[in-house]
């Protein structure tokens, strides 16, 4: 089985996977990694939503081998251990969450949002196509705005 | 084999108490003469208060503004109140396990917050876990009807005031002061002369209270430091690091990954198979008949995904296979009655509507952990009826319901669909095949395509009008039958309610007419298909009193008046006349809007909470967009003001998601929608800009909320929809 090494949340790790293991399954199960969610395996949901080298991407669409050299990011990583990340700090404040099982993905797709564009406007928010069956969108819409005047 | 797979579990089970070693159970256990418990507090000196006299279960089956379906489950937990348990650990811990599930409604933080409040502790002093299936709960352990914090409400206050007081007399009998002279706060008692005890330091104490020194009944209103206070979710930080547990995030060590072959059609069965292929494919460990498929258990869902597309199967004919749309909305329509002729000199004003199939699509999956051994079976899955889930596992590995552990694990959304429990029995069925731990995960397109349905409905209303006052009102709603046999529905079933069905018994229960529009006539009739359908948040009145609150506009339409003006003048209520005032206050209601734009307005009142929408649509594209919202709640006592505001957003999601896109086509038997690329759930787009939620009263006890806000929210899109685009719409969602 080939072997592919990369960064993940700040650690070089190496996993033997075959070529076309979905990334989202290798963090999952071969790496314990638990934070990106499987919500649909065809890129449509988002719940799976991590950051390779600081974009945005859904890791049930990619592989290992998409991903050698690069740096992973999944909701575990976002801050350092025991810290939050401003966005996490706005979704605190705003409490966004209901279930949860989306937040993750919404959570890392925003970010990649505010680290590209400092303040989004309600048009970049639009963009955003990560489903959140619990309804929070009005919540994630403030809690950018708050992330954005505080980052 | 392994031992016990850990497991947050801060107490033993009853089991363990009665049979485990008095030096166990050295803390404070309050459980109210609990049978099991009894015993190991007997024996040791845990606290065992007098039983409260038991509620009767209300005798069926009367109106719904006398007795709704949320009574039935405040009688059933009333009856289980003896049963809860509230544990004071020595580490000053503030345990209440919650015998309810948490599918992201918000209860554990509302009833940690009554429980913080009554027994004065720090809010972060309280954990509220998820309490393991326990047959002696019954159906007060079922999550459903908006029912959770409404039933739970006078129970944890009473249990959590009784602890507070045996916490109290043990501090002064350790100062020998009089009990009346200390104070209790921050999860701490305090005496005048300035000492203090934390209640972890005390509770070994407590439990040898016999009489608390002090009043033993819960606070008056006037004392709330925590309840009606915003709070975040106490669960929040967990949920923002991607620490949050759900099913198949639980550490089960060796637990295999397992997918589903499932049929092309729904309720299709296993005529012959072929695993030979699969079987050797990398990883694969076992494939196992199901009675709904074909599994597949390998080392990696990746590797299970991928051999579970070379097992070939030959199916027999589903249950419906020959079914699409079409054909039920012929015998739907067959199966409303006649209306009622109308008299001479009167006006009337006829509408039917068609809803279509909804799937609940929560984000997670179905999941399940299962571990099936010889004469054991431990289960975890986010179940909001585990006692009927740990009977179907029991009933389908052969074991008994003491044979069988089943943890809930906190749910990745439910809306109706956690009520039942297929993936558990599928993933037993597994493990005790192949006498290994799985981790069993339906796809997105099982979830889809044989997944759980609110049923196809169609409705047709009358209203008949002369002189300006509506004289009589008629809506007689057809569906496909719904699958109640779970949660609320057994509880209304175990209270007697079962004539004719238990539809019907649910429909009277849940339908009222908020307007005074003379006699009102509301009848169900259902269509019986065998396929899966469940009971999807709001259940009948997220589509029956969505029609109703189209009709009203449309009889404002045929009287000439003003669609707030006509709900205030014929509102039963002058609490849902001040829910309607303040959403059109606070909207702007009437303002002057640009073609192609309107407002729309609905109001709904069910579980003795009411609830007004005022929605603003911009209809100027091709895909409508509610660009602004303004709710209005009065849900009687507001536990966490955050969490409510909370809910009526999702519901207000539900609504537009519901009335503009999302549905579910029926094609020969399957449906046609396999993930959200076709099955159109709005997204941050088709969501507001704005959404204001304004809460009102706010005085006596807790009303429900879950589900309220869903048929003010729908009817409140579809009147916008329908004013900006000067139609009438019929037939929902309006783009499918």
């Amino acid at each position: 089985m080939p072997t592919y090494a990369f960064t993940l949340n700040g650690k070089k790790v190496t996993v033997d996977a075959p070529a076309d293991m979905p990334l989202l399954w290798v963090l999952r199960d071969l790496l314990g990694v638990t934070g990106p969610k499987y919500g649909c395996g065809v890129g449509v949901c988002r719940a799976c939503t991590c950051h390779v080298n600081g974009t945005a991407v859904q890791v049930c669409t990619l592989t290992a081998a998409d991903v050698v050299g690069k740096k992973v990011t999944t909701i575990e990583g976002l801050a350092p251990q025991g810290g939050l990340h401003p966005v996490q700090q706005a979704w605190l404040e705003e409490d966004v969450a209901q279930c949860g099982f989306c937040q993750p993905g919404q959570i890392m797709q925003a970010t990649a949002l505010l680290n590209s564009k400092r303040n989004p406007s309600d048009t970049d928010i639009d963009q955003i196509m990560n489903v959140c069956r619990c309804g929070t969108y009005c919540r994630i819409r403030k809690a950018i705005k708050r992330a954005a005047s505080t980052m | 084999m392994p031992p016990a797979h850990p497991v947050p579990n801060p107490l033993p089970s009853a089991e363990e108490a009665s049979a485990g070693p008095l030096t166990r159970r050295k803390f404070l256990t309050y459980v109210v003469a609990a049978p099991v418990l009894t015993v190991a507090a007997s024996s040791t000196g845990t606290l065992i208060a007098p039983g409260k006299a038991y509620a009767v279960v209300p005798s069926p089956p009367q109106p719904e503004n006398i007795l709704d379906l949320g009574d039935v489950m405040v009688a059933a937990t009333k009856q289980a109140q003896d049963l809860l348990v509230l544990e004071v650990t020595t580490d000053n811990r503030v345990v209440f396990r919650m015998p309810r599930a948490e599918v992201g409604q918000g209860i554990t933080t509302a009833l940690a917050m009554v429980v913080a409040d009554e027994i004065d502790a720090r809010l972060a002093d309280v954990d509220v876990p998820l309490e393991d299936a326990r047959q002696d709960l019954g159906t007060a352990q079922s999550t459903g009807g908006s029912s959770s914090v409404r039933s739970l409400w006078d129970p944890v206050r009473s249990i959590a005031a009784e602890a507070r007081a045996r916490l109290v007399t043990a501090a002064a009998k350790r100062w020998d002061v009089p009990a009346s002279s200390l104070t209790t706060r921050d999860t701490t008692v305090r005496a005048p002369d300035g000492r203090s005890a934390t209640y972890g330091s005390l509770t070994e104490a407590a439990a040898k209270v016999d009489q608390p020194a002090v009043p033993t009944d819960p606070k008056p209103s006037s004392e709330y430091r925590v309840i009606g206070t915003s709070t975040a979710r106490i669960d929040a930080r967990s949920i923002v690091t991607g620490a949050a547990k759900y099913a198949l995030d639980v550490n089960v060590p060796d637990a295999l990954p397992t997918v589903v072959v499932r049929p092309p059609t729904i309720k299709g069965k296993v005529k012959t198979y072929d695993a030979a292929a699969a079987l050797k494919m990398p990883g694969v460990v076992a494939i196992t008949e199901l009675p709904s498929g074909v599994a597949v258990t390998a080392k990696t869902f990746d590797q299970a995904l991928k051999a579970k597309s070379a097992v070939q199967v030959t199916w027999a004919a589903g249950t419906v296979d020959k079914v699409s749309d079409a054909d039920i909305d012929a015998r739907l329509t067959a199966a409303i009655p006649p209306m009622t002729p109308t008299p001479p000199l009167t006006q009337r004003v006829d509408a039917t509507f068609e809803f279509a199939f909804v799937n609940h699509a929560p984000m997670e999956v179905g999941s399940a952990v299962a571990d099936v051994r010889s004469g054991s079976a431990e289960i975890w899955v986010a179940s909001k009826s585990p006692t009927g889930a740990q009977s179907a596992v029991a009933d389908a590995v052969g074991l008994s319901v003491d044979e069988v552990t089943l943890h809930v694990v906190r749910g990745g959304g439910s809306f109706g669909r956690r009520l039942y429990h297929e993936p558990a029995v599928e993933a037993a069925l597994v493990s005790q095949a192949i006498k290994r731990p799985v981790k069993l995960m339906w796809t997105r397109n099982d979830d889809m395509r044989h997944g759980r349905v609110r049923p196809r409905s169609h409705h047709q209303l009358r209203a008949v009008h002369a002189g300006g006052d509506v004289l009589s009102y008629e809506h007689r709603m057809a569906c496909v039958e719904l699958d109640l046999g779970s949660g609320t529905g057994q509880a209304l079933v175990d209270a007697g309610y079962v004539n004719p069905t238990i539809g019907a018994a649910f429909f009277n229960l849940s339908q009222s007419c908020p307007y005074n529009f003379g006699p009102v006539t509301e009848s169900l009739n259902e269509v019986s298909y065998d396929m899966p359908t469940a009971a999807w948040r709001s259940v009948y009145s997220a589509q029956a009193r969505t029609a109703e609150e189209i009709l009203v506009d449309e009889i404002a339409k045929g009287l000439g008046t003003d669609p707030v003006a006509m709900r205030r003048k014929f509102l039963k209520t002058g609490e849902a006349r001040a829910v309607l005032d303040k959403v059109a206050a606070a909207g702007n209601w009437g303002r002057t809007m640009s073609s192609k734009t309107a407002q729309g307005v609905a109001l709904h009142a069910e579980y003795r909470s009411i609830a007004a929408c005022l929605v603003e649509i911009d209809c100027r594209s091709d895909k409508p967009r509610v660009t602004k919202a303004v709710m209005a709640l009065d849900v009687g006592r507001q536990v966490n003001p955050s969490g409510l505001r909370a809910q009526a957003m999702g519901s207000l999601i539900d609504g537009i998601s519901t009335v503009l896109l999302a549905g579910n086509h029926l094609d020969d038997g399957a449906f046609r929608e396999g993930s959200y690329s076709d099955f159109k759930y709005a997204r941050q787009a088709d969501a507001p800009l704005v959404c204001d939620v304004h809460l009102v009263g706010g005085t006596g006890k807790p009303g429900g909320v879950g589900e309220l806000c869903v048929p003010a929210a729908a009817g409140a899109v579809a009147n916008a929809y329908a004013r900006a685009t000067g139609s009438n719409p019929r037939k929902f969602p309006i783009n499918f």
